[in-house]
This record gives structure tokens, sequence and C-alpha cells, in this order.
């Protein structure tokens, strides 16, 4: 069986996959219990799977883990921790924007990757940047008031 | 404002969620510990022992048939016991939805979490209150009249040292009946509720350390794919085993029609799935949206109903010069964003089921008679899922997950595909409304009369059928479900002359469900629509005109603040600068519930169009609020998810299938059409705390309709009002 070496969270994972189109979302679910990112369509059309892979908010549903390899993987149970949250963390939870919460982490990490490009973003730019991110609970506006939140701009 | 992190306690041993609010670690075990030595407690509704026990440490557990679907009961009804108890939120645990554990109060579903679960709940805690201050007064030998209950504790009135709950019942039974007559807080001294507390889950939904039934593995899991049939109705004639031969450790499960795999690993069941080999026959037994216009007018019917008459409409109408319209609402699907999942562990004659149904107890039944074991045999534990907003696939992946297990004796998770829950999630039902009406020389609305067309749901039907017991050739009671879908279709202003009719279908063209505010988004859809079309004959401005039919003085209420809050200024439609208007809708929920007013402004691109949404002002009233946070963002929600279905959803579908079966062939509201959203609470303390989980919905395909009329001098009376639709009612 193909083996893999992955640097998750800062620390080295070594995983063996019948296939090595295995998504890495399967991989971090299922083998490293690593169950913050979601499964939403398998089909890079929601968001809900976002981690963060060398800088860039990627859907890990479609990201093959032999493509994985060697890449510098961060999922939200690397973001922040329950006593060191991330920023925008922190400003979800002011905002209290969640309702049921299944894209939310998700949306924390595409938004995470979007205000470490561009720490003060405006409305418009958070609406760009999540654009790719569905949410069905019509959480939208506490979203963005958290990603402003963040971004250091007063919310209503 | 928001308390700091808190955090959730989660189970393994039982799989009962419990969430707490406490920070310590030795809190989280001991009642981890707790929970479980609580099995075998009383499930009786008319027990306080039913819905709350006081701990050792003095410390409360309150056991809620309702759950918490993301609408945030997990605070509010703690806020309600805490008011009551008169103890801390933080002091309080709830236990939602554990067939073992908590009281059946019904499902969670229809808007009656606070209005029936939490009130019921309040007067249990209203009943603790009285007894523990009653053994205080037999412990210390003084009037019970000289007590109240604070912090946890029954303290004198006139100051001095308490006795702790724990040290007056602590691990023991109230073993008191609810005494319905108990007496409530006086609402001008409520500490806890109207409070906006924050949510005890949003910290571990935030940092990912929540459990959703997504995430939930237990000991020997193995997980499970269903292969659906290509073609609803389809009989499975062939499996080639072989077929997936090279996935050593995965297996496949026939039972009739119902085909799956299960595998250890979850992307090797996912693989065998697509890999097997089926021969299924031909099916096509679906009308195909093309044809559900006509066949909602040809029916088969199961009969008329006449469900509102005042007056003599009919002959009113017939002397008057007539408005009219039809009005059309498509089949949409609850799309949730986490396809449904489910974990079952159906072992020796006993089954454990881990679901987000919305009602567990319900569930029990079913699952008991499917596998035809006794009901005490099955406990059904309720895990959060992905927002549903009605009977979505929860308890059909459930039922797959039961059959899986039953065949492999062992835990089984099925998780479904985006696929499957767009393809196979039951469907809200389609909805034809035709509507006449007159206003007479006085302005007002003189005559009204609305005609639906509707399916008709099956009388105490014990649950939707499943998809897995379908196919498995499993017995279950045939019928449909829909929610109350005929409510709302006749206006709440006066109008002397009214009659609301309705053809009942006897099927859906798809398996049909509750979809949140079930019927009513589409009623009021065509009723506030009609409103602002007669305001039109009359000349009036839209707001003007509500107010002079309206005389209940909460509703008069709600319409003022919404105006206020977006600015309107009095005019009739359409706006003067052509592309730029303003909409305006009003429901009194059910005649009997919510008040909400909703305005809204767009922008409709001529050339293209394209509807924008700019700005939308909501004015509520649901009687006492619990909690404003929480119950804005219910607002929130369902004022984005209406201007979604609205804007850009409904089910495709040919004779064979359903084939809008991902995001990109049903697509739904984006962060770049978000609008900005302004609330205004009512907050009436004396009055009953009403549902906000679905009123609010009802208000928004109306105002968006009154609104682009009010752009473009053009009415949208079919959804989803996409461009092409603007386009042509345009030209
Ligand atoms: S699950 Fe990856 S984009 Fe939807
Ligand atoms: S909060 Fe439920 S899907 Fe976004």
């Amino acid at each position: 069986m193909p083996s893999f070496t992955l640097a998750v969270n800062g620390e080295a994972k070594t995983v063996e996959v019948r296939d090595p189109d295995e998504p890495l979302l399967y991989v971090l679910r299922d083998r490293l219990s690593l169950t913050g990112a979601k499964f939403g369509c398998g089909l890079g059309q929601c968001g809900a799977c976002t981690v963060i892979v060398d800088d860039e908010a990627v859907r890990s549903c479609r990201m093959p883990v032999s493509k994985s390899a060697g890449k510098k993987i961060t999922t939200i149970e690397g973001l922040g921790t329950p006593d060191k949250p991330h920023p925008l963390q922190v400003a979800f939870v002011t905002e209290q924007a969640a309702q049921c919460g299944y894209c939310v982490t998700g949306m924390v990490m595409t938004g995470a990757a979007a205000l470490a490009r561009k720490p003060n973003l405006t409305r418009e730019e958070a609406q760009q940047a999540l654009a790719g991110n569905l949410c069905r609970c019509g959480t939208h506006q506490r979203i963005l008031h958290a990603m402003l939140r963040a971004a250091g701009k007063a919310t209503a | 404002m928001i308390a700091a992190l808190s955090r959730r306690e989660f189970l393994q041993a039982g799989g009962a969620l419990v969430i707490g609010f406490t920070l310590s670690a030795p809190g989280f075990a001991q009642r981890a510990a707790r929970a479980e030595s609580k099995l075998g407690k009383t499930l009786d509704t008319g027990e306080v022992d039913g819905f709350i026990a006081v701990n050792g440490d003095g410390s409360v557990t309150i056991y809620s048939g309702k759950v918490d679907l993301g609408q945030g009961l997990r605070i509010a009804i703690p806020q309600m016991a805490a008011e009551e108890l008169g103890i801390g939120v933080e002091q309080i645990a709830m236990v939602e939805g554990d067939t073992a554990l908590t009281p059946d109060q019904g499902a969670t579903a229809g808007s009656s979490g606070i209005i029936r679960g939490g009130v019921q709940i309040r007067q249990a805690a209203a009943t603790a209150r009285e007894t523990l201050i009653g053994l205080a007064a037999a412990r210390t030998g003084k009037p019970a009249a000289e007590f109240d209950t604070v912090d946890g504790e029954v303290r004198p009135k006139s100051g001095g040292t308490g006795i702790r709950f724990g040290d007056l019942v602590g691990d023991k039974r109230f073993g008191v009946r609810v005494d319905p007559k108990a007496k409530l807080r006086d609402p001008a001294s409520y500490r806890v509720v109207g409070q906006p507390l924050a949510r005890p889950d949003i910290p571990g939904k935030v940092n990912g350390r929540h459990v959703f039934v997504h995430d939930f593995k237990i000991e020997g899991m193995l997980h499970g794919r269903i292969v659906r049939p290509p073609s609803v109705g389809a009989k499975l004639n062939a499996v080639d085993e072989t077929s997936i031969k090279s996935i050593p450790d995965a297996r496949v499960v026939r039972i009739n029609d119902f085909l799956g795999v299960v595998a250890p690993n979850e992307w090797d069941a996912v693989s065998a799935a697509r890999m097997l080999k089926a021969q299924w026959s031909e099916s096509a037994p679906l009308l195909g949206a093309d044809a559900v216009l006509a066949w909602m007018r040809t029916g088969p019917f199961d009969g008329d109903e006449t469900l509102v008459k005042k007056g003599d409409a009919r002959q009113a109408l017939a002397a008057a010069k007539k408005v009219n319209a039809e009005f059309y609402w498509p089949m949409q699907s609850h799309g949730s964003m986490g396809p449904s999942c489910a974990v079952a562990d159906v072992r020796d004659g006993n089954a454990t089921v881990w679901s987000a149904s919305q009602a567990t107890h319900r569930f029990r039944e079913t699952i008991a008679k499917a596998l035809a074991l006794p009901k005490d045999a099955v406990r059904v534990v309720y895990l959060d899922g992905s927002g549903c907003y009605g009977m979505n696939g929860h308890d059909d992946a459930a039922a797959d997950a039961v059959l899986l297990s039953r065949a492999v004796g062992r835990p089984v998770r099925v998780q479904w595909s985006r696929e499957d829950e767009h393809g196979w999630d039951p469907k809200a039902p389609p909805q034809l409304l035709s509507l006449e009406g007159a206003v007479g020389d006085d302005g007002k609305i003189a005559a009204w009369r609305t005609e639906m067309w509707i399916p008709k749901a099956t009388a105490s039907l014990p649950n939707m059928p499943l998809l897995a017991l379908d196919a498995a050739g499993i017995a279950q009671t045939p019928g449909i479900t829909t929610g109350l879908i005929s409510q709302n279709g006749d206006p709440p202003y006066a109008v002397p002359h009214q009659e609301v009719l309705v053809h009942w279908l006897k099927s859906s063209p798809l398996r049909p469900s509750n979809f949140r505010a079930p019927g009513k988004v589409a009623n009021l859809f065509a009723v506030e629509s009609f409103t602002d079309m007669l305001a039109v004959a009359a000349r009036r401005d839209p707001v003007e005109f509500r107010l002079q039919g309206l005389s209940d003085p909460r509703g008069i209420e709600v319409i003022r603040r919404t105006a206020a809050l977006i600015g309107w200024q009095p005019r009739p439609s359409p706006a003067p600068n052509f592309g730029s208007g303003r909409g305006f809708a009003y429901v009194h929920y059910k005649h009997n519930e919510s008040y909400v007013a909703m305005a809204m402004e767009v922008d409709v691109d001529k050339a293209s169009g394209a509807i924008r949404v700019r700005r939308v002002a909501c004015a509520h009233d649901c009687g006492l609020i619990i909690n404003p946070a929480t119950l804005k963002a219910q607002i929130e929600g369902n004022i984005l998810q209406t201007l979604s279905r609205t804007l850009f959803e409904q089910v495709a579908f040919d004779r064979s299938r359903v084939t809008s079966i991902d995001w990109a062939s049903y697509p739904i509201l984006r962060f770049p059409d978000a609008p900005e959203i302004q609330i205004d609470l009512v907050n009436r303390p004396t009055e009953p705390p009403l549902g906000a989980g679905e009123a609010s919905a009802t208000p928004v395909p109306a105002a968006l309709a009154n609104a682009v009329y009010d752009a473009v001098g053009a009415r949208v009376t079919t959804v989803p009002f996409t461009r092409d639709r603007v386009r042509a009612a345009i030209a």
C-alpha cells in the first residue's frame, strides 16, 4: 500500500492508503480523527471541507492525498485551540456567527486565509472571499460581521 | 456581552450529548457519569423528575425532548428553567432528545420548541421551585412564604443564609407531579429570561471540536454507503459482487432492492459504492417537472374543502371590477449543507441509533416496528446534524444505517452523498394559488377569494415512509406528510366577503415532507402580493392600505416599526424611477402566533433581469422574548434562506429521477447576494412566548415581489424569480 507523510498542524503524520487518489478530507476525518473539516458535497462546490495548504484555502474533498504530501496543512484544529483561538474564531464567537454551525469551520478557514492576505478587508471583499462557501442556515450577515470584526472594523 | 468560552461535553459511553457551561474538567466528568446513572429515570411529562434533576453539587440537569437544531434552544430552554428555579444558567446542563433519558415532548417542528417544549419545562421548574421552598420551610419550621430561590439556594426573603438546592434534593427525586398552577415569576423581576446570552455550543462549532452526528464514532464501527437505483422505483435485478473485489475489506449488503456496501475505511466504502455493478429495471413513474402545473389543475383529487367563508365572496365579486392573479411555488429541497448521516448499532436484540432526528421518540417506534423489536429495546439518541429546516434525509439515513448494521452485526455509520441528499431527500410540495378580489369605492378590500391546489397529507401517518424500508420490502404505513400547508390563505385584513377553497390533490410529484413554515411561505407570497395588487388598483400606498384594514394593535405596531426602520415614504406603486423599488409584506402567523412585518429595497437590472436586494427591515413580535440574540439569528436565517428559495430554487426532475443533484444545478444564495438586514424586536413580557423559527420566513417572497413590481411596474408570480422570468415580466 502506498504511504504518504503529511505535515498536519505542525506534526508529521504517515498514512497508508489503498488509493492514492483518496481525498485529503477522508484522510483527515477518518484516519487522523480531525473532524473539524466537514463533508458537504465532495464536489468542490460548498467549502465545508476547507483547510489551509501552504497559505491557500483549499477544498480538501478535491485534493488527493498523494498531492498533499510535502505541503504544510493546517486544519481548524490547528488554526486555534479552545484556549488559544485564532482572532477570527474569537470574532465568530463574539458575533455568535453560527446557527447549525456545519458550514462554520469552512468559513473560518476560508476567512482566515483571506484575512492573512488582506488584514483590513471591506464588507464587499469579505463577500467575495466567501463567495464559494455556502451556508444554508442564512448566517451570512453574522459571518460577515465576524470577518469585519477580525479586520478591525466596527460592525452594526 | 458574550460569556467566556464554554464547553461541549460528550459522553462516549452512552452517547448522550450533554451541553454544559462550566470550564472545569472535573465538572464534565461528574456530569458525564451522572447522565448515565440517570438511565431508568422517569420519562413522564407529568413528573418534575421527567425534566429536572438536582445533582449532589447543586447543579441542575434539564432533560429536554425538544432538540437544538441550530435555533438556540440549548440556551433558551435553560434560561427559562434558570429563571424559575433561581439558579445561574451556567449551573445547568441540558440533555436533548435521548429516548432513554428525555420525555417525549413531540417533534421539534412547527416553531414549537419554546411555545410547547420550553413552556412545559418552565412549569416543571416552577413546580420544582415550590417544592424546594417547601422542603426548606419544613426544615426550618418557617412559613414557605418567607422564602425565595436565588443563586441555587432557598433563601429567606428577609436575608440571611440559605440552604443549597443540593442539600435539599441533591441526587434525589423530587417525586412530585408538575403543578400546572405553580406560580411563575413576575416578568418584571426577570434576570435571565430576555438576556442575549451566548449559546454554549458555538465555541465548539467554531473551533472544530463540536461532535456532529457526522463526526461520531464508536468502537468497531463500519462505514456504510447506499447504492441508489438509477431511477425512482427501479427494481434490483442483479448485483455483481466481484466488481468490488479490488477493495478487500468492503462487503455488499442486499435486502431485496435495498443495496449498500460497508467497509472499515470510509473512502473504501465510497469507492466500493461507486464501483459496484448492479442491474436495475427501467422505471419512469414520475410526472417530470414540466407536467406538474397541468397535473395540479387536473388531479386526481381527494375532494375540495372550504376553509374560510365570511359573507358571500362569489356574489360580491360577480358584480365588481375584479383583480385576478395566479401564483405558483415549485418543489424545493431542504438543501442541508451536510448530507444526512446516522450511526446505528443493531445487535443482540437491541438497537441504538445516533441521529439528528427531530423526533427521537416517534422515530424509535418506527425503528422498533421495522426491526420487529420491542420499543424498549430501541434507543434513539439525538446528535446535532446539519441544519434541516424540516424533514430532510436524516430519518432516511438512520434507517439505512439500521438495516446495514443489522445485516453485518456491527455498528454502521451511513453518510449520504450530495447526490443522495439533493436527489432523495423528501421535497417541499408544489403549490398553486388563484386569487381574485376587488376594492370598493371606499378604497378598502370589498371581497376576496383564494383557491389553492395542494397535496393532502395523510391523516395520522406515524412516520414519513422511509426509502430504506421501502427498498427492503419492510412494511410501513403508506401516505404523505406535508405539514399544515393550507394556513394563512386568507388575508389578515378586514374583508366583509371572503372565501378560501382548497382542492386537495391525492399525492405529490415527489415524496413530500414539511419544509420550514410549511405551505405558509407560498400562501403568504400569494396573499401579500395580491394585497399589493389591490393597493395598486385602489391607487393607495401599500402600508396605508394594509393599516386601514387592520385593528390588531400588535399587527399595527410591527407594520409601523418596519416602515420607520426602512424610512418608508407613502406613495402608490410603482416607483417614479424605473429600476429601484421597495416592497412591504405583513403576516400574523397562522392568525394566532407571531406578528411580522418586512420591507425591502431592491434594484432590478432591466437588461439582464437580475434582482439585487439591497436592504431588508423587519419588525417582529413573538410575545415574551427569551433570548434576543438567538431570536435575531433565527429571523436573519429565515430572511436569507427564504430570499434564496424565492430567487433561485426549484427541484428539476424528469420521468425517472431528480436531476438537480448538486449545488450547480440547485443554486442557493451566496455571500455577494446577502443584503444588510435590520431587525426591530418587540418584546411583550406579559404575553406568552411564541415561535420564531418560521414566521419571519413567510413575508419574504411577497416583500420581494412587491419591491420588484415597485421597481419595474411588472409582477412576478412564479418562483424562483429567475432573470428570464423577470425579463419576461418587464417586456
Ligand atoms: S465538501 Fe468540499 S467543497 Fe463541498
Ligand atoms: S450555519 Fe448552518 S449551514 Fe451555515
